[in-house]
């Protein structure tokens, strides 16, 4: 692949007391891929993009996001370069509007905050809720604003962690037209367990079993690779 | 009418209340509601940093004191002007903010809270026995030829009650313009979330602070106000109990609202103003409201109002 490479990580390392979560991790991310990252259940899948937004501080490697080494930056400053984290677990302000939440992000970036929350909202079908307070809406809504606040930063990577987690077979539909439509503008990196998800999102895949990668590659390969298959896919 | 316009229709409205009482109120009125002005200036800036930013203190006599001091001991001892003494208090206030805010703030919850307590506590100290400065206990008491501002006579009902509403009205329009703003915006963020406001992008550290420090700025210029306008500037006003009186107003008048500070603070000085006319437990009244209080409006009066008929008020 000719790509060009918008994060690189390499030599990653967070120990939790004697638990390795992410030990040793190289990885790229190619500028313009929907890129999935799956793995058992306490492979170190969250730890592992904790460190790249920063959200978590990196106990050895580097991390370079396009092309400056963003390993010590703090974690407000990575947003400004163009890093967007949406939480696994649904983390909005639950007290203001819909608008209010969408706006916060907006207004980090510049631009005019009317014209763009509500572009914002009309693009994920929130617009005729943005008066509501958050905390009141569905739970599949919850998640839609999530996302729709991580989009509304622009971001150059979009990390998303277990975007479709509780949502309906519909909604889901609605989420895989939303990230086809940001790429390649924004690369995205997607922690998610519905393998139909991945497969069907997914341009490369990395699996993590251990804190280590165990394999990279096209759906495909990863479909057909042995020690995934034993690991993880269960056959 | 527009939100915005009905917004601020309404507070210019009370200041034109205000404003009218001046010529109205009878002079034992108009001396305590030029008090509770100043005191509700000081809630406002206290509920900058608890009702919209999160911040729970308990510091804030420590500000507030370093206003009184900053502009009382160099009027007395340095024999600066009102004016020029009013101002280095308002710095003196957002300096001891900074201060204390930037060790602090790196603690969060019951921490912060006992954190900010101790360093009032140090400073109601420092003035306790420094009494070559502060005369300590006992207090300075400003002469009545100090307290003239532009040639007005502080001392005098009438100006007094204006400086007073002056000070008030600024804050008051400074502090509905801020938490319209999208600063202000991020500091409700804050308060509500700090990880997702994090993860938006937005440094909690540095976003605190500044809150932090406008709240200072605001005890600062309570607090030279009350010394220059009332002519006493003591240790009491600087203790424990006036880090916790400010809590008290916001609570009741209602946290995160622009007026409440006022409705609070006004509620109080009476409650207390009355019930000591057929009591000396007026405290016990106090106690009861606020009881009441927890029991059937938990956000303060405003905040209830807001929750229940006025979603649009500030």
């Amino acid at each position: 692949m000719a790509a060009v490479t918008l994060l690189e990580a390499r030599g990653l390392t967070r120990h939790f007391g004697g638990l390795k979560a992410v030990d040793g991790v190289d990885f790229d991310l190619a500028e313009g891929e929907i890129h999935a990252l799956i793995g058992p259940n306490g492979a170190g899948k969250t730890t592992f993009v904790s460190l790249l937004c920063g959200r978590v501080p990196v106990q050895a490697g580097t991390i370079r996001f396009a092309g400056a080494d963003i390993t010590r930056l703090p974690a407000h400053k990575r947003v400004g370069r163009g890093i967007a984290y949406t939480f696994q677990i649904t983390q909005i302000f639950a007290n203001l509007t819909v608008f209010d939440n969408v706006a916060l992000a907006v207004q980090r970036r510049g631009g005019p905050l009317d014209a763009d929350t509500r572009a914002a909202l009309e693009r994920v079908g929130l617009a005729d809720r943005a008066d509501q307070i958050a905390g009141t809406l569905s739970y599949g809504h919850q998640r839609v604003l999530e996302i729709a606040m991580g989009l509304a930063l622009k971001p150059r990577l979009l990390i998303l962690d277990e975007p479709t987690q509780g949502l309906a077979n519909a909604e889901i539909d609605t989420f895989k037209a939303l990230v086809r439509q940001v790429v390649p503008e924004t690369t995205v990196l997607l922690i998610e367990h519905n393998m139909d998800v991945v497969m069907d999102l997914a341009e490369r895949i990395t699996v993590l079993n251990f804190g280590e990668v165990l394999a990279t590659g096209t759906p495909a390969a990863i479909r057909a690779n042995p020690a995934v298959q034993a690991a993880y896919l269960g056959g | 009418m527009t939100v915005a316009t009905r917004i601020w229709a309404v507070h210019l409205a009370v200041l034109a209340l205000l404003l009218a009482g001046g010529f109205l109120l009878p002079a034992y009125h108009q001396t305590n509601v030029a008090k509770v002005m100043v005191l509700a200036t000081y809630a406002m800036g206290y509920n900058i940093a608890f009702g919209y930013t999160g911040l729970l203190s308990l510091g804030h006599a420590l500000f507030f004191g370093a206003g009184l001091y900053g502009a009382g001991m160099l009027v007395q001892h340095a024999g600066v002007g009102a004016g020029p003494a009013a101002l280095a208090g308002i710095v003196a206030g957002g300096l001891a903010a900074a201060v204390v805010g930037l060790l602090a703030l790196r603690t969060q919850g019951v921490a912060f809270m006992i954190v900010t307590l101790m360093f009032a506590q140090a400073g109601y100290l420092t003035i306790l026995y420094n009494t070559a400065w502060t005369r300590g206990d006992e207090g300075i008491v400003i002469a009545r030829e100090a307290r003239v501002l532009m040639g007005f006579d502080l001392s005098a009902d009438l100006p007094r009650y204006f400086v007073g509403l002056g000070l008030f009205a600024a804050g008051l329009v400074l502090k509905l313009w801020l938490v319209r703003s999208p600063t202000g915006r991020v500091m409700v963020a804050l308060r509500e979330n700090e990880e997702r406001s994090r993860m938006l992008g937005y440094d909690p550290y540095a976003r605190k602070l500044a809150a932090l420090v406008i709240s200072g700025l605001y005890a600062g210029a309570a607090g030279a106000a009350y010394g220059l306008l009332f002519g006493y500037v003591g240790a009491s006003l600087a203790s424990t109990q006036y880090s916790i009186l400010p809590l008290l107003w916001v609570l009741l008048g209602g946290a995160g609202t622009v007026l409440g500070p006022l409705v609070g603070a006004l509620l109080m000085f009476y409650l207390i103003d009355y019930s000591s006319a057929f009591t000396t437990a007026s405290l016990l009244v106090v106690g009861a409201a606020l009881v009441l209080l927890v029991l059937f409006a938990p956000k303060g009066i405003l905040g209830t109002l807001r929750d229940r008929w006025l979603k649009w008020l500030p």
